[in-house]
């Protein structure tokens, strides 16, 4: 059994991409610690990921296909996670920082008694042990941290290691393994599912375009008559989260929003992006109508490159931003829509 | 109803943090009761409110986290604890969690336990699902709606999100639930919340109070660093109207090949 395992999150058969990114980083660690690349996939009807697992680099597949299993729960997850890592002493299982992964990663970490390094952005290996590199304070800093105990447990951030390219030829052995808890067992149960909103998401997104505050701040719109000051502002920033919505879909990007935005009923907390949402790093960030607290720039600091749009000359965002646009985004972001329109030939 | 929420105290979200020799400092900037924790406060006190039951706030932490318990007070809570100990300056989230899982054993006949989703100085987001597995108590993390709790046959249905939607989820009681923003907005401290709150009296446990020895940490915190610098030099596009603008744009985007 090899020494460096990646566990796949999957869901209703299909593996969540940032996943695949696990086997990047583990056959960097493979090469320290000897031996191949180890990937565990749990589900129901999940033998095509295994399939994909080889194309992607592993050598090996746990494979667990259960009905017990069918839905993501942390119980018999972590008794199954458990087991395995105490029978084939792994000195590394690299998880993605998604939800399962996270919850996943820390209810074995008790079972093990071993330490979870979460969110981590960087790994290197140092006399046997990992050190990583890991946003804390939304990233306003980094820490470094290893791990004293095995195995090591770590969950990737999304978009820190590049996705390997897949190569169909590539093929290795499948070990399938049976769950270790009867359904009796299992307190929790998934009554039901209903799907969020369809669109790119924030986390894997490679371009985001934001809006804040200043998305409702159009004199020039009318809303419809009958009503009140508030449902007028939600109404006029409603009509500017459109445009973004727009400019996303010709860059196939995800929409982000400020806290101001989110708290102000503009926009579902689920786009906020900073300290107390969700910390992004796109290659493209467009930011359209945000002023740029600094709880917001934690959030999208390290996008690769900035685009800031706003009235205002003086607000902050321009000091992150590579490009700066002072004025009317209900102007701007239609032209904008358009220019890339006629450029990426859509 | 017997309910205990878990709170710590942190920087401000809106503090600026500078490594010094190794370790996180943010100058004269307050310390607050963790944002996420005031949603796990207010879930909790919502729950109380419902079942006629009563909620403990705890924390570790040693004299300054007093102030997130006092929030908590204000809020609502009872009663609060502080965990406070010499032997506690290496701790990672399993070492807090098994301090936790202790405590809410020490009180007794807990039938929920409320976190945060995360801390927002380290960041882990590993306390709620590490304490429920300590306490062998179903983890439900990410929960922004509790649809029911009955006490009776001990049962709770909650909404959690994760990637692809909401899951409607059942468990038995006791559990552990971690909170999260769309639960919706926690409750202002009231004037006669902060006048108790100021005059209560904290007991402080100890770890050998918890009947624990020495926790082993398991991660080693090496430095904190930070983060490196950027050199952005930024390029104000202008033009004579917004068509040429966004054009001039569009083409400076394409031309850093990212798209």
């Amino acid at each position: 059994m090899n020494k460096v395992w990646v566990y796949i999150d999957q869901f209703k058969g299909s593996a969540l991409p940032t996943s695949w990114e696990g086997i990047s980083a583990a056959k960097l660690l493979a090469g320290q610690y000897g031996g191949g690349v180890t990937v565990v996939i749990f589900g129901k009807n999940v033998e095509s990921i295994a399939t994909e697992a080889f194309h992607y680099g592993a050598d090996e597949v746990l494979l667990a296909d259960d009905a017990s299993l069918d839905d993501y729960r942390a119980e018999p997850y972590t008794a199954l996670l458990a087991k395995l890592a105490r029978e084939s002493t792994p000195e590394v299982i690299l998880f993605p920082t998604t939800t399962r992964g996270r919850e996943l990663a820390a209810m074995a970490a008790i079972d093990l008694n071993t330490g979870v390094m979460p969110d981590v952005i960087g790994l290197e290996v140092s006399d046997g042990s990992l050190l990583a590199t890991r946003p804390i304070y939304a990233g306003k800093l980094l820490s470094k941290v290893t791990c004293l105990t095995r195995p090591q447990l770590v969950t990737l951030r999304g978009r820190a290691f590049a996705k390997p390219a897949p190569d169909a030829s590539h093929t290795g052995t499948v070990v399938k393994v049976s769950p270790v808890m009867s359904e009796a067992d299992v307190l929790t149960k998934v009554e039901s599912y209903a799907a969020g909103e369809a669109g790119v998401s924030l986390s894997d997104a490679s371009v985001i375009v934001s809006g804040g505050r200043g998305v409702s701040n159009n004199p020039s719109l009318t809303p419809p008559a009958g009503m009140d000051e508030k449902q007028a502002e939600i109404w006029k920033a409603q009509q500017g989260f459109k445009l973004i919505g727009d400019l996303a879909l010709v860059l196939h990007a995800a929409v982000g929003a400020s806290r101001a935005a989110v708290d102000a009923g503009y926009i579902p907390y689920s786009h906020q992006v900073g300290q107390t949402g969700k910390v992004v790093t796109p290659d493209l960030y467009i930011a359209c109508g945000i002023s740029g607290a600094i709880q917001h720039q934690a959030g999208m600091r390290t996008s690769k490159v900035i685009v800031a749009i706003n009235r205002d000359p003086e607000a902050p965002i321009f000091k992150l931003a590579r490009y700066g646009v002072v004025g009317d985004l209900y102007a701007i972001i239609p032209a904008l829509t358009e220019a890339f329109r006629k450029r990426l030939g859509k | 109803m017997k309910i205990a929420v878990c709170v710590k105290q942190v920087p401000d979200s809106a503090a600026r943090l500078v490594a010094i020799d190794g370790k996180a400092n943010w100058g004269d900037s307050p310390l607050v009761i963790n944002p996420w924790d005031e949603y796990a406060v207010e879930a909790a006190l919502q729950q109380a409110e419902a079942h006629n039951g009563s909620v403990t706030a705890i924390t570790i932490g040693g004299e300054g986290s007093k102030e997130a318990l006092k929030h908590a007070l204000a809020m609502g809570c009872s009663e609060a604890i502080q965990i406070s100990d010499t032997g506690l300056s290496q701790a990672d989230s399993q070492v807090i969690s098994r301090i936790l899982a202790a405590a809410i054993q020490k009180l007794g006949d807990v039938d929920l336990a409320f976190l945060g989703r995360q801390a927002i100085d380290t960041d882990t987001g590993l306390a709620a699902a590490q304490t429920a597995r300590l306490l062998g108590w179903p983890a439900l993390t990410l929960v922004s709606i509790i649809s029911s709790v009955d006490p009776t046959t001990r049962t709770i249905q909650v909404v959690r999100s994760a990637e692809e939607g909401r899951f409607t989820v059942s468990a038995k009681l006791p559990a552990v639930l971690s909170i999260v923003k769309d639960f919706g907005e926690p409750r202002y401290p009231s004037f006669m919340g902060i006048r108790k709150a100021s005059r209560a009296v904290i007991p402080v446990w100890s770890l050998a109070d918890l009947g624990l020895g020495v926790v082993q940490a398991n991660i080693s915190w090496l430095e904190v660093l930070n983060t490196p610098q950027r050199q952005i030099s930024t390029e104000m596009i202008t033009g004579g109207n917004p068509e040429e603008i966004a054009g001039t744009l569009a083409d400076k985007i394409l031309a850093e090949k990212i798209l």
